[in-house]
This record gives structure tokens, sequence and C-alpha cells, in this order.
């Protein structure tokens, strides 16, 4: 490769000048904030871990991570997701603590080769785990608490989409008895979703005419709680029936939490199956191409840190959700700025010092590196203090280097003790 | 959902070959869509009766847009979906435009000890001839492929196959058949959801003129 040109940065990362900070660290409070009324106390872990622990085990794919040798020539990760870092702070220091656990995190995430469009190799998230609830309960929880985190970042229009593995692979399972690979053909055309692909292969199995209709009805299980009725009447066998069985109570939890408008179930929605064991779930928002979150159940992930237990999440894309709030004007700052020069210094950073204990930003400046126009600024309002001996402080908003100010303070004391 | 689904639905056509037949389907479905449309030079067409808007894209460019939801679904053949990998619906077979992606090679082809394949489609070469064994160095070109065994380039080529006769005039064979190709239906991920009552819509009313074809 060529050597970089100086403005360049490798690709897949982003420089975040101050507009999008605020942006970003709003829609961050806003939704850490929401996670904290609901009980979820946030936790940070490192940047870096052991590949054959947390890389191993993060649902990840191998060719996404960022692999890096340490001195002693032991792999590491960067981390590319929250889940599995908490299962292994969850399964080590938090040990004693009781389960249900729950916590949330905000946090840069790397991947390597981001296949999906708008490739980008740091992003943020911004999400919650909840260790060691199987129910319903805690499902319908974390799906109203993205529902609630998603409102408190201002995102309006959205739907969320649930499903369960257990359904598919349940109905799959009946259907094709002991042909695992036929099943696992369905399912990758599922993962891909690539429908006709399922329809094809499903037209070349050699399956009794009743079971590929049923098979093929599932591409249509998408809307409300009438799918879960649908669903029923398909021959799944015990896990499919215990899927829709959990799916249905779930959604009955959701009901009680009053955020069925923004709910859909869609059983053709399945979620990495080596990786999530339960109910999952995708959320979309009006005008942004790309799912905004995305969440499920795994309950065999904790396991793999020597503490096993049935856990729950969700990841928000926070970048994205920048993208998506980014349209939208920043609400205008209060800003002082004070201009002085020599003999005033005291006066104006000591006042300078007073409004900034009471919370206002404030910016100093000598008066002799003023631009022409706010010179003459200046000089009107210090002709104004000269007249009715304010404290130099005043109303007037105005802009001043590509900054907006609602105050002017002006400290021009007499140079050298005397004109 | 009822007050998004009135929402227009961006329609992302292929310009070309496959335009002619897929707006003939979609007027099948019961669409609106002017005749005068296939020979506009016109990139955004909109067809408010129909609450739909049609995006006119060079074909491979179509999967791109429906990906990054500037377009909410789209038709286009299943060579360009092989080919470029995207993380899109693919919801219906339109069974229009039908042909076959294939190897070709000069008939008196013998195995070489550097074997070369000139394509249009180098991921799609490279996945199949990875499948069938062989390592083969993969030439990407952008037109006339059939030029490259005839001169040297390459000693075979990886391309769609529609009647043979360009094959025929140029002395070349037909030696295997990849895969098969229609052009499809695709959809955004998020407005799959989203839109999901339009969508949908759109797909039972092209489902049916296709299955009353077959």
């Amino acid at each position: 490769m060529s050597k970089p040109k100086m403005f360049e940065k490798p690709i897949g990362v982003k420089d975040y000048l101050p507009d999008a900070v605020k942006k970003l660290r709003h829609i961050e409070r806003e939704a850490l904030a929401c996670m904290e009324k609901w009980g979820y106390e946030q936790i940070m872990t490192p940047t870096m871990e052991f590949y054959d622990t947390v890389g191993v085990a993060s649902s990840t794919s191998d060719q996404k991570l960022y692999k890096l040798l340490n001195n002693r020539g032991t792999t590491l990760v960067l981390r590319s997701e929250m889940t599995a870092p908490i299962a292994r702070v969850v399964s080590s220091l938090l040990k004693e603590s009781s389960f249900p656990l729950r916590l949330s995190y905000h946090s840069n995430v790397f991947r390597s080769i981001e296949e999906e469009a708008g490739r980008e190799a740091e992003f943020f998230q911004t999400g919650v785990e909840l260790v060691g609830d199987s129910s319903a309960e805690a499902d319908a929880e974390v799906v109203a608490l993205a529902i609630a985190s998603l409102k408190a970042q201002g995102v309006e229009r959205f739907k969320i989409a649930i499903g369960h593995v257990g359904f598919l692979n349940g109905l799959l399972g009946e259907a094709l008895q002991n042909r695992k690979e036929e099943q696992e053909l369905l399912k990758a055309c599922l993962l891909g979703r690539d429908h006709v692909g399922y329809r094809e292969q499903l037209g070349k199995l050699s399956l009794e005419e009743p079971v590929r209709r049923e098979l093929e009805s599932i591409l249509r299980l998408r809307g409300g709680a009438e799918i879960c009725e649908q669903a029923m009447q398909l021959h799944g066998g015990e896990t499919a029936k215990d899927a829709i069985n959990h799916l249905c109570e779930t959604w009955e939890v959701l009901k009680a939490y009053d955020v069925c408008d923004h709910v859909l179930i869609d059983l053709t929605m399945i979620g990495d199956f080596s990786y999530y064991t339960g109910m999952t779930f995708e959320g979309y928002a009006a005008d942004l191409g790309f799912p905004v979150v995305s969440g499920g159940r795994y309950d065999n992930l904790l396991s793999q840190f020597g503490r096993p237990a049935p856990a729950t999440g969700f990841a928000l894309k926070t970048t994205r959700i920048l993208e998506l709030l980014g349209a939208e004007d920043n609400v205008a700052e209060e800003r002082t700025l004070i201009v002085y020069n020599t003999a005033g210094r005291k006066e104006a950073l000591a006042e300078a010092q007073r409004l900034r204990g009471q919370g206002a930003a404030v910016v100093t400046e000598r008066a002799e590196s003023l631009d022409r126009e706010l010179t003459d600024v200046v000089a009107v309002k210090q002709a104004e203090v000269m007249g009715d001996a304010d404290n130099g402080t005043g109303a007037a908003a105005f802009s001043y280097k590509g900054l907006r100010y609602s105050e002017l303070g002006v400290f021009l004391g007499v140079e050298g003790g005397g004109v | 959902m009822n007050g998004l689904s009135k929402e227009i639905l961006k329609v992302a056509m292929p310009k070309g070959r496959i335009y002619k037949q897929a707006s003939k389907l979609f007027r099948e479905a019961g669409l609106p869509i002017p005749s005068d449309f296939d020979d506009t030079r016109k990139l955004i067409i909109e067809l408010p009766e129909a609450n739909m808007e049609f995006i006119m894209a060079k074909p491979v460019d179509v999967p791109t847009y429906v990906e990054y939801g500037v377009a909410d679904i789209g038709i286009v053949g299943k060579d360009v979906l092989m080919e470029e990998n995207k993380d899109v619906y693919e919801l219906l077979d339109l069974g229009i435009a039908k042909c076959r992606m294939s190897v070709i090679g000069l008939p008196d082809w013998k195995p070489t000890i550097h074997p070369r394949v000139a394509t249009k489609y180098p991921n799609v070469a490279s996945a199949y001839f990875r499948e069938q064994g062989q390592q083969v160095e993969v030439i990407k070109l952008n037109g006339s492929i059939e030029l490259a065994p005839l001169i040297g380039l390459a000693d075979r080529i990886v391309d769609m196959v529609e009647t043979g006769q360009t094959l025929k005039e140029n002395g070349l064979v037909e030696m295997e058949s990849i895969f098969g190709i229609t052009s499809r239906l695709i959809a955004n991920r998020v407005s799959y959801r989203m839109k999901n009552d339009s969508i949908q819509s759109l797909c039972d009313k092209l489902h049916e003129v296709i299955s009353a074809k077959v």
C-alpha cells in the first residue's frame, strides 16, 4: 500500500467534531439515564481482551475480529461487542453477586471487516444485559427498555420486531427429523434473507405436500398477536410450542408495559442460531436503512465463562441513531465572551470564574486579538458601560469566530495608569 | 403502522434489458405504469396514484441502493445478487430475463498449468472454482468477455448465457452451467418491516401474475 497522505485515517474510523460530539453525548446520556431509571448500573470493561476467552465466546465472526499480539505473543482482540466482556465480568468479579444482575454500558467497539454497508471499523453501542432471569418477564423488560431508550434518545417513529429461534428450530426439527443437513440449508437461506432460495430448497426436498406448504407459510408470519395463534396451528412439536408460548407471554407483558404499538411479531426474523437461544429482536426507524437496535436471549454464553446462567439484552446502534438525529438543530447554548486588556485582566478573570461557578460557559479573549468587527461592538459596549456604570456584562446575542454568544463582558481598564 | 404504510414506496428499477419486462409485469399486476416510461431519460419517476416512486439505476447498483435504504425495494438479476453479496431480502423470483451463468471456453480446451478465467463476475467465478477444487487466476473484464479466450488472455470465461448465439458466432462452447438466473424482487431490511403492508401487497399481486404464467 502506498504511504497514506497526512489527512488520511484508516478506513472505517471517524473523527467527531464539536457539534457531533454534543449530539453523541446527548443521546448517550439520555439512553444511560433511562437505563439507570430501570435499575441498570453502568459498567466499563477494557478495550482489549484475550482472543481465547472473550474473542472466541463473542458472537462476532472470527474474520471480523481485530486481532493483535502482545509482547508475550498472546493473541488479543479489540472488543467487538460488549456482551462477552460483561459475561466474563459477571462470572469472575461479580461471581458473588446474586442474580438477577442488571448492567448497562456505553462503549466503542471494533470490527475489522464490516460486510454490511456503511462499513465502520469503530462505532458506539449503548446497551444492557439482564443476567440470571429466564422468564418472559425478563425478555419483555429488555424490549420495553429498548423502546424507552429509543424514545429518550429522540427517535420517534420506530418498530421492534420480535421472533424466537426455538420456533424455527422446532418446526424444521419436526418436519425434517434426522435430516440435519437439510435443516441447516433452509436455515442458511433464512439467515441470508433469501426467501426465493428457501422456497427453491423446499421444492427440491422430498416432503409431503402439507408439510411443504406449512414450511412455506412461515414466510408470512409477520404481524401482531394474531401471528402467535397462527403459529400455534403449525406442527412444530414441543420446541416450537414452547417458543410460541414464551412469545405470547412476552407479548402479554409488553401489553402491560403499554408498548405494543411499537412491537410486531416476526417469526421469519432469526438471529445467529449458534448464539441466540430464545427470543430475538431487532428495531427499525423510519428514514434509516439499517437497524437501530438488536438483541435477544443468549442462555449458553455464561457457561463458557464458568457461571451458567440465562441472560438477555440488547445493544443500541448509537452511531446510527446519531445519523438519524443528525439533521435536527442543536439546542442553542448560553455562552459569554469576556474581553479585557492588561489593566482589566484581574477583574475580568475573576468575573469569568464567578460566572463559571454559576454554571455559565465563559470564553475570555484579549482585546488586542479581536477582529475588527467585534472591536466596534466592544467599543459600543464600552461606551455603554462608561455611561450607566453597569458591571460590564449585558445581553445581545452575537457570533464570534464560529461560536454563538449570548452575553458580552468588557473589562478595559486604563492602560499604564492614565490616559 | 397504518400511517407508515401510506408512505411512498421507492423502487429501484434496472435500466435496460430487464426494465421492459419488469414494467410489463408491474402493469399486469395492476400498477398504473404509463408505457412511455420505457423510453424516458428521467432518473426519478413519480407515480403518485400508486404511492410509488421509481429510481432508474444501473442494474449492478440496484442492490446497493436497496441495502442503504435509499430505495425500499428493487428489481435485479440473480447474477448481480450473487456477485455483490449485499444484505437485502430476496423476496420473489419474478421469472423474467431468464438466462444462466456458465463456464465457457474453446471447443478444444485442455487443462492448463496456470488456468486463467476472465469474467465480469470475479466473486462468482472465484467461489465456483474454489468449490470445484481448482485454483485459477481470475481476470476482471468489463465487457466483450468472449474476446478473452479468442485472443489468449484467458483459457476460459465465466459469463451470462441467454441464447448462446454470441458464443456460437465466436466459436465458443458452454462447458458447465453454474446457476440459473432470473430477476428477483429485493427489499431493504428496514423497509421490509416499516412498510410491510405495501411491500407484502405488491409481492402478492406480482406472485399472482407470475404463478398464472407457469
